[in-house]
C-alpha cells in the first residue's frame, strides 16, 4: 500500500493506484473527461489536473501515478481557475448547440460544465475545420469531437480494427480513416464501440428514427417490430433502472404502446438460427467424418460486425463462416413470406423494424443479399439507445408500465434463445440442440449450461464428447467435438490467425464482434463509467431469463416446429437455404478484393506459383 | 579513405598506431587551409571555390606543399564562403573562384596576406585578418566544436589523429562503468538540448535501472527556428558524437543505440551515415569493440519534420512508428523509454563534449562556467545581427560580449532591442539583461533559458507583439494536437495576438493573454505546451507599453504591424512627380500631374513601395 496526503486526509491506495483511484478511496471525485475507467487514460484532456506538493506544473491525476508521501491539493483555487479555463478552451472550439444534440442530457461535455461551475465564457475563436460523416451504422461528426482518443482506443486497443485515428496535428487534428475517407469505405466493422464510448454526440448511431416514425404513421403499412435478446437485458437502464434488471414485459407494452402492428421477438429467429445452424454443422462434421469435403472449424454468423471485419481482415477465409444469415435477418425473411401469406397482405405494404443491441446491424440490413423476392428482410434497425428515446418521445413512463408479451406465431422462444446475446451463448444454445439431436440425451453440464464457455475470458475453449450416439450418427461415435467462443474482434483474430495458419483444433467456433457480446453491443446504454461490472449484470440478467423458461432448447420451441411443418419443411429445405441463408464477399483492409485488376493479379500470381 | 576499411582496429595499440601513422602522414605541409564545407557556406557556392582552390594549388604544383581540408562548419556563417589558412591563422570570407586564385597567389606563393578579402570590421573600419585579433574567435572556448571546422568531417583517420576514440579506448580499457559516469558526473555536464539536467545522473540512472535490454538514443530533431548547432556539429564532425554513444551505451548497458535526426538535415544525414560506416568498417561499431568483449551498433532514424518529437517521449514513440505525439512524465524514459525498456536519450551537443570530458578530465572540464553552469555552450547567432552564425562560449560571460563582441553588434548600427534566447520556447529579454551572465539559471531568473541554444537579435525595427506572434504561430503549427491547453490554448493565444496585431483587440485581452498563457504552460501535458507561452509572458512582462500601445491606441510603435500603419503624403513635400502612383501595386495614390498626391487609405495595403520610391521623403509613415 501506498501512503498518501489528498487535501488534508490520510489516503492508503493499492501499489500502482493513479492519483485518481487514491483520490476515489478518500471519497473525493477528481472531474475528469477523457479518462474513461478500464479502457482508456492517456491525459489528453487535463481537466483531471491537480496540485501536488513539490511540484512546479500541474499533473493529470488520471495518469500520474500515487507515491508514497505524496501531498495532494485537488481543487485549490489555482487548480479550479485551470480547469474552468481548459474547459473554457473546449466549449470555445465545440458547437453549442447542445439543444439539437443527440447526446443532450446525456453529454459529457455538456455535464462537466455543471461540475464545474461554469457560468460564463470568455473565450472564443474560429472553429476547427471539420465534418460530417454519416455511414449507415456509425454518424462522425467531427466538429462534436474533443479528442479525448476513447474512440481511438475502443477501435484500436479494444477491438484491434483501427480504422481511426488522429490526422493532421495541433488545431486540425482531426480523429478519422485514413486520409480522412468516409467510414464506410474503409474496413470499419461497423461494431460501434466507439459510439459507447464517445463523451460527446461527435460518434452515435446512424439515426434509425426517421424512418420508424415515419412508417408508423403510414396508414397503408403494416409496422412489424422485433426486439433482440440483450435489448431487454439493458434498455431498463436507460430509464433509471438499476443494470441487470430485465424489462421483458415492460418493453412489450412499451411496443405496443408506440403502435407498432405487431411485436414479435428476435427470440424466435434465434432459435430458428440453432436449428439451421446446428443442421449446417452436422452435416459439414458428417461430410468430414465420412471421407467428404468439408471446411472446418465453422464460425458462427450472427454478428454483422464480426461478418464485416472477417470480410476484410481475412476475405480468403470465408468459407468458415456458417451460412447462416442473422436471426432477425432470419425472422425478417419469414415475416415478408410466411406471415405475409398468412395475413394476405404483399410484402411491399410491410416495414420491418429491428430493435438491436448493435449498430453493425443497421448496416447489414442494407447488404444486397439481405432480399428475398425484392424486399429487404429488414427495413429498419434501431438501437437500444434509439428505442429508448422513442419510448421517452412519446411520453410513454415507462418504469411504471404493466408487463406484456410479443405476440404470435413469432414471439415464443426458448430459454437457448436468450443466450444468444452473451458470449457464449449461441454455442451453448447450439449444443443443446445438436447433442441431443446425435445421442437422443440432454447435453451433459450443470443445469445446460457449458460452464468452460461462460464469462469474460477473452478466449474460451471446451469439448464435448459424443457417446452412445443413435445409429444415423454412428461416425461421430468417441469423436470429441472441440469449441472455441470469444468475443472482441482482436480477439477473434487470433483464432482466425490459427485457421490462415492451417493451424486451428477446432470443429467450431463462437465469435461475436463486441467484447462480452451482444450486451456490450454498440447501441446499448452508456453506463460504463458509472457501473463498472454492468457486462456481468447484463450477462446474469439474459441467463436468469433462460433459466427462468420451461423450455430451453431450441428445438423445444413449438411454434417454431409448427412454421417448419407448415412451411419450412425441415431444416436446412432448399426454402431455409432460399430464405435464412446468405452469402459473403471478399473485402480485403483496403477493399481490394472488390477491385477486378486485383484478383486478376492474385489468380496469375497463384497460378505461377502452382 | 576507403583503404581504411581494409583497416581494422581490434585493440587500444592499433588505435594509437593510426593516431601516427596520421599525424606522421599530416605534418610537414607549408600551409593547411582549413575550407568550410557546411551547409551555409555550401548554399553560398563553397564548391564552386573548393574547386577553382584545387585547381590553383594543382597547376602551381603546391599539391605536396599545400593540404587542404575540407571542414565542417567554421562558425561565421555571414561571411561565408570562408576559410582559414595555417600556421598564419587567416580568416578570409566572401570568397569566389577569383579571389582564392588571387589569395593562391599572394599569399600562399608570395607569402602576403591578402587583407581585403580578410575579415573587415564595419564599427571601426578596419581588416582584421588573423583570428587571434578577431573578437568572433578569440573570445570562443571550442569544446563541443573542438574538431567542427578543423577536421575533415569525412575521415574517420583525421578524428582519430585528433584523438578520436581515444575517450573509448580509456573507457573500455582503464576507466570502466563507474569512473566513467562519475567523471562524467564530476565534470558538471548538464544536457545541452533545453533541460539542462546532470549528464551524469542520468547515465547513472540508466546504469542502475535493471533490465537486459536498454537503449541510448541521440536526439538530433532540432527544430528551433534559427537554431542549427546540433547540425552543425553533426556535419562537423559526426564521429565525436558516435563515440560518446558508444561510451554512453556502455555505461549504462545498451548495445543498441539510435540517432534520431530530422529530415531536412540531409547533410548531415549523409555525413552521419557515412562515418557510422566508417566506424563500423574499422570495428569501432559491432562486435566486441577494441577487444573488450562490448558489442554495439548504431541506426539512424529520420524524423518527418515535426517540432514536437524533438520532446523525448514524443521522439520514443516516433523511432516505435507511432504518431509522434509525447507521453506522460513519469515514467521517465530512464525508467520505460523505447519500447518499454530503459532508455537514455542525450542531445547532439551535450554528446559532442563527451569525449572531451574523458580525454581531458572532469577538473578541466569545470574550470569553465559559472556556479551550476560548467564547461561551454553552443549557440546560432541570428537576427539583425552582424556575425550570425555558430559560436560556443564558456558560460558565464555576459549577453553584451555575445551580441557586441562575438556578434559584432546590430546590423547597419540600429539600436538593440531585444534578445530571444532559447528558441520557442524561450524568453525575450531586453537592453537591461544584456549584462547577465549567460548561464542556465541567471537566464532562467531572467525570464528565458538557455534552451538548446538558439540566440534571435532584434532590432529597433522589431516590433515584440509581432515577434510573439511570430513565435506563437510557430507553436501552435507544431503541437501535435494531444492536449487541450497546447491545442487550443496556443491556437486561442495565436488568434489574441492576431487580433493585437490587426488592431482588433481590447485592453482587458492583454490579461486575458496572459491568464491563458499561464494556465497553458502549467497544465499542457509535454515540455513544448509547457513552455509555449514563455515568449509571450516575457514580451508582455518586459514590453508592456507595447502592448497597450496595439490594444489601446492602436498604434505599432515599430511600424510593423501592417493593420496599423498609414501611409500619407506631405502636400508641402511632394512634387507630384508621380513615382509613387506608377509603383503602388494597388492604385491607391491619385493626383493630377506637378500637384501633390495623396493616397486612399482604404485601397492602400501598406506596402511602403511609395516610400521607398519618393524622391522627396513626401511619404510619411505614422
Amino acid at each position: 500500500m501506498i501512503n498518501l496526503t489528498i487535501n488534508g486526509k490520510q489516503v492508503s491506495a493499492p501499489e500502482g493506484s493513479t492519483i485518481m483511484e487514491a483520490a476515489k478511496l478518500a471519497g473525493i471525485d477528481i472531474p475528469h473527461l477523457c479518462h474513461c475507467p478500464g479502457i482508456h487514460t492517456n491525459g489528453s484532456c487535463r481537466v483531471c489536473v491537480v496540485e501536488i506538493e513539490g511540484m512546479k506544473k500541474l499533473m493529470a491525476s488520471c495518469i500520474v501515478k500515487a507515491q508514497e508521501g505524496m501531498v495532494v491539493h485537488t481543487s485549490t483555487e489555482r487548480v479550479r481557475l485551470a480547469r474552468k479555463i481548459i474547459y473554457d478552451l473546449l466549449i470555445s472550439n465545440h458547437p453549442k448547440d447542445c439543444m439539437a444534440c443527440s447526446r443532450n442530457q446525456s453529454c459529457e461535455l455538456q455535464a462537466m460544465g455543471g461540475t464545474l461551475g461554469i457560468l460564463e465564457t470568455h473565450i472564443h475563436g474560429e472553429p476547427s475545420p471539420r465534418r460530417v460523416d454519416i455511414s449507415p451504422s456509425i454518424t462522425r461528426d467531427t466538429r462534436k469531437c474533443i479528442l479525448c482518443r476513447r474512440c481511438v482506443t475502443a477501435c484500436h486497443e479494444v477491438q484491434g480494427v483501427g480504422a481511426i485515428f488522429a490526422q493532421n496535428r495541433g488545431f486540425n487534428t482531426v480523429i478519422a480513416p485514413a486520409l480522412g475517407k468516409p467510414l464506410n469505405t474503409v474496413d470499419c466493422a461497423m461494431c460501434g464501440q466507439c459510439t459507447v464510448v464517445c463523451p460527446t454526440g461527435a460518434l452515435t448511431e446512424t439515426d434509425g428514427m426517421e424512418k420508424v416514425w415515419a412508417a408508423l404513421t403510414d396508414p397503408n403499412k403494416r409496422v412489424i417490430v422485433q426486439v433482440a435478446p440483450a435489448v431487454r437485458a439493458a434498455l431498463g437502464e436507460e430509464f433509471g433502472l438499476p443494470a441487470g434488471e430485465t424489462c421483458t414485459g415492460k418493453m412489450a407494452t412499451a411496443l405496443h404502446d408506440l403502435g407498432f402492428d405487431d411485436v414479435f421477438d428476435t427470440n424466435f429467429g434465434a432459435d430458428l438460427t440453432i436449428l439451421e445452424e446446428g443442421t449446417e454443422l452436422l452435416q459439414r462434421l458428417t461430410a468430414a467424418l465420412t471421407g467428404g469435403e468439408a471446411v472446418l472449424p465453422m464460425i458462427t454468423s450472427c454478428s454483422p460486425g464480426w461478418i464485416k471485419h472477417c470480410e476484410h481482415a481475412f476475405p480468403t477465409e470465408l468459407d468458415h463462416l456458417s451460412t447462416c444469415k442473422s436471426p432477425h435477418t432470419m425472422l425478417g425473411a419469414v415475416i415478408k413470406s410466411f406471415y405475409a401469406d398468412r395475413l394476405g397482405i404483399d410484402p411491399k405494404d410491410m416495414f420491418v423494424v429491428s430493435v438491436m443491441p448493435c449498430t453493425a446491424k443497421k448496416y447489414e440490413i442494407q447488404r444486397p443479399v439481405m432480399q428475398n423476392d425484392g424486399n429487404f428482410n429488414v427495413d429498419a434497425v434501431l438501437t437500444t439507445r434509439e428505442l429508448a428515446r422513442m419510448i421517452r418521445t412519446m411520453g410513454i413512463d415507462f418504469v411504471n408500465l404493466e408487463d406484456g408479451t410479443f405476440d404470435a406465431p413469432l414471439g415464443f422462444s426458448t430459454g437457448a434463445a436468450d443466450i444468444f446475446g452473451v458470449t457464449g451463448g449461441v454455442m451453448e444454445a447450439a449444443l443443446r440442440t445438436v447433442y441431443e439431436l446425435v445421442t437422443g440425451r440432454e447435453m451433459p453440464g450443470s443445469n445446460l449450461h457449458l460452464e468452460p464457455i461462460m464469462g469474460l475470458e477473452k478466449i474460451k475453449e471446451a469439448s464435448i464428447l459424443f457417446k452412445d450416439v443413435k445409429p444415423e450418427y454412428s461416425f461421430l461415435e468417441g469423436v470429441e467435438a472441440r469449441i472455441a467462443v470469444t468475443s472482441g474482434l482482436k480477439n477473434a483474430d487470433v483464432l482466425l490467425e490459427q485457421i490462415r495458419d492451417g493451424k486451428s483444433p477446432y470443429h467450431f467456433i463462437e465469435v461475436m464482434a463486441c467484447p462480452g457480446g451482444c450486451i456490450n453491443g454498440g447501441g446499448q446504454p452508456r453506463i460504463r463509467n458509472n457501473v463498472p461490472n454492468y457486462k456481468e449484470l447484463r450477462i446474469e440478467a439474459l441467463y436468469n431469463e433462460d433459466e427462468g423458461k420451461p423450455l430451453r432448447k431450441s428445438h423445444e420451441n413449438p411454434d417454431l416446429l409448427e412454421l417448419y411443418k407448415v412451411f419450412l419443411g425441415e431444416p436446412g429445405s432448399h426454402l431455409s437455404h432460399e430464405l435464412l441463408h446468405t452469402t459473403y464477399t471478399a473485402r480485403g483492409h483496403f477493399n481490394e478484393w472488390l477491385d477486378p485488376e486485383f484478383i486478376a493479379k492474385r489468380e496469375k500470381e497463384m497460378s505461377e506459383a502452382v | 579513405m576507403s583503404a581504411i576499411y581494409s583497416l581494422k582496429i581490434k585493440s587500444p595499440a592499433d588505435l594509437v598506431e593510426l593516431r601516427d601513422n596520421f599525424l606522421k602522414r599530416t605534418t610537414g605541409f607549408r600551409h593547411t587551409i582549413y575550407i568550410c564545407g557546411g551547409a551555409g557556406c555550401i548554399s553560398s557556392h563553397s564548391e564552386d571555390v573548393v574547386q577553382a582552390l584545387k585547381k590553383a594549388i594543382a597547376l602551381r604544383g603546391l599539391a605536396q606543399e599545400i593540404r587542404m581540408v575540407s571542414t565542417g562548419c567554421i562558425g561565421l556563417c555571414a561571411e561565408g564562403p570562408c576559410m582559414i589558412v595555417d600556421p598564419d591563422g587567416v580568416f578570409y570570407g566572401q570568397l569566389t573562384p577569383e579571389k582564392v586564385r588571387m589569395i593562391v597567389d599572394r599569399h600562399l606563393i608570395g607569402g602576403r596576406v591578402v587583407t581585403e578579402y580578410t575579415y573587415f570590421d564595419r564599427q571601426k573600419q578596419e581588416y582584421i585578418p588573423y583570428t587571434k585579433d578577431l573578437p568572433f574567435f578569440n573570445k570562443q572556448v571550442k569544446i563541443a566544436l573542438r574538431n567542427v571546422g578543423r577536421i575533415d568531417y569525412s575521415s574517420i583517420e583525421d578524428y582519430i589523429g585528433h584523438d578520436g576514440y581515444a575517450a573509448l579506448s580509456k573507457v573500455l580499457t582503464d576507466w570502466g562503468r563507474d569512473k566513467t559516469i562519475q567523471e562524467v558526473t564530476d565534470s558538471g555536464l548538464r544536457g545541452r538540448g533545453g533541460a539542462g539536467f546532470p549528464t551524469g545522473v542520468k547515465w547513472k540512472s540508466g546504469h542502475d535501472q535493471p533490465g537486459d535490454q536498454k537503449y541510448i538514443i541521440c536526439n538530433a530533431d532540432e527544430g528551433d527556428p534559427g537554431a542549427f548547432m546540433d547540425r552543425s556539429i553533426l556535419e562537423g564532425d559526426p564521429h565525436s558524437v558516435i563515440e560518446a554513444l558508444i561510451i554512453g551505451g556502455y555505461c549504462i548497458g545498451a548495445n543498441k543505440g539510435y540517432i534520431y535526426v530530422r529530415a531536412e538535415y540531409p547533410l548531415a544525414i549523409e555525413r552521419l551515415q557515412e562515418a557510422l560506416e566508417q566506424a563500423r568498417g574499422v570495428g569501432l561499431l559491432g562486435e566486441n569493440i577494441l577487444g573488450s568483449g562490448f558489442d554495439f551498433d548504431l541506426e539512424i532514424r529520420i524524423g518527418a519534420g515535426a517540432f514536437v518529437c524533438g520532446e523525448e517521449t514524443a521522439l520514443i514513440n516516433s523511432i516505435e512508428g507511432k504518431r509522434g505525439e509525447p507521453r506522460q512524465k513519469p515514467p521517465f524514459p530512464f525508467q520505460s523509454g523505447l519500447w518499454g525498456c530503459p532508455t537514455i536519450i542525450n542531445n547532439v551537443e551535450t554528446l559532442a563534449n563527451i569525449c572531451a570530458v574523458i580525454n581531458r578530465g572532469a577538473e578541466w572540464f569545470s574550470s569553465y562556467g559559472v556556479g551550476r553552469s560548467k564547461g561551454t555552450k553552443v549557440f546560432a547567432l541570428a537576427g539583425d545581427i552582424v556575425n550570425s552564425g555558430i559560436i560556443e562560449i564558456p558560460m558565464g560571460i555576459s549577453m553584451r560580449e555575445i551580441i557586441y563582441d562575438i556578434g559584432g553588434g546590430m546590423k547597419d548600427n540600429k539600436k538593440f532591442k531585444s534578445v530571444q534566447s532559447g528558441g520557442p520556447s524561450g524568453g525575450c529579454l531586453t537592453e537591461d539583461h544584456l549584462d547577465v551572465s549567460v548561464d542556465y539559471e541567471s537566464l532562467a531568473a531572467a525570464g528565458a533559458i538557455i534552451g538548446s541554444g538558439g540566440l534571435i537579435a532584434m532590432d529597433e525595427n522589431t516590433c515584440m507583439v509581432d515577434t510573439a506572434r511570430y513565435f506563437m504561430e510557430f507553436i501552435q503549427d507544431e503541437s501535435c494536437g494531444h492536449c487541450v491547453p497546447c491545442r487550443i490554448g496556443t491556437k486561442r493565444m495565436l488568434e489574441l495576438l492576431q487580433r493585437m496585431t490587426n488592431g482588433e483587440a481590447e485592453e482587458e485581452d492583454i490579461e486575458n493573454l496572459e491568464t491563458l498563457a499561464k494556465t497553458v504552460s502549467e497544465t499542457a501535458m509535454c515540455a513544448l505546451g509547457q513552455t509555449a507561452p514563455n515568449p509571450v509572458l516575457t514580451t508582455i512582462k518586459y514590453f508592456r507599453d507595447e502592448y497597450i500601445a496595439h490594444v489601446r491606441d492602436k498604434k505599432c510603435p515599430a511600424h510593423i504591424c501592417a493593420a496599423l500603419k498609414e501611409y500619407t503624403i506631405d502636400p508641402e513635400k511632394c512634387k507630384g512627380c508621380g513615382m509613387c502612383a506608377r509603383g503602388c501595386p494597388v492604385n491607391a495614390i491619385s493626383g493630377e500631374k506637378a500637384q501633390p498626391h495623396a493616397i486612399d487609405p482604404a485601397v492602400c495595403v501598406k506596402c511602403g513601395s511609395c516610400k521607398a520610391v519618393c524622391r522627396f521623403d513626401a511619404v510619411v509613415l505614422s
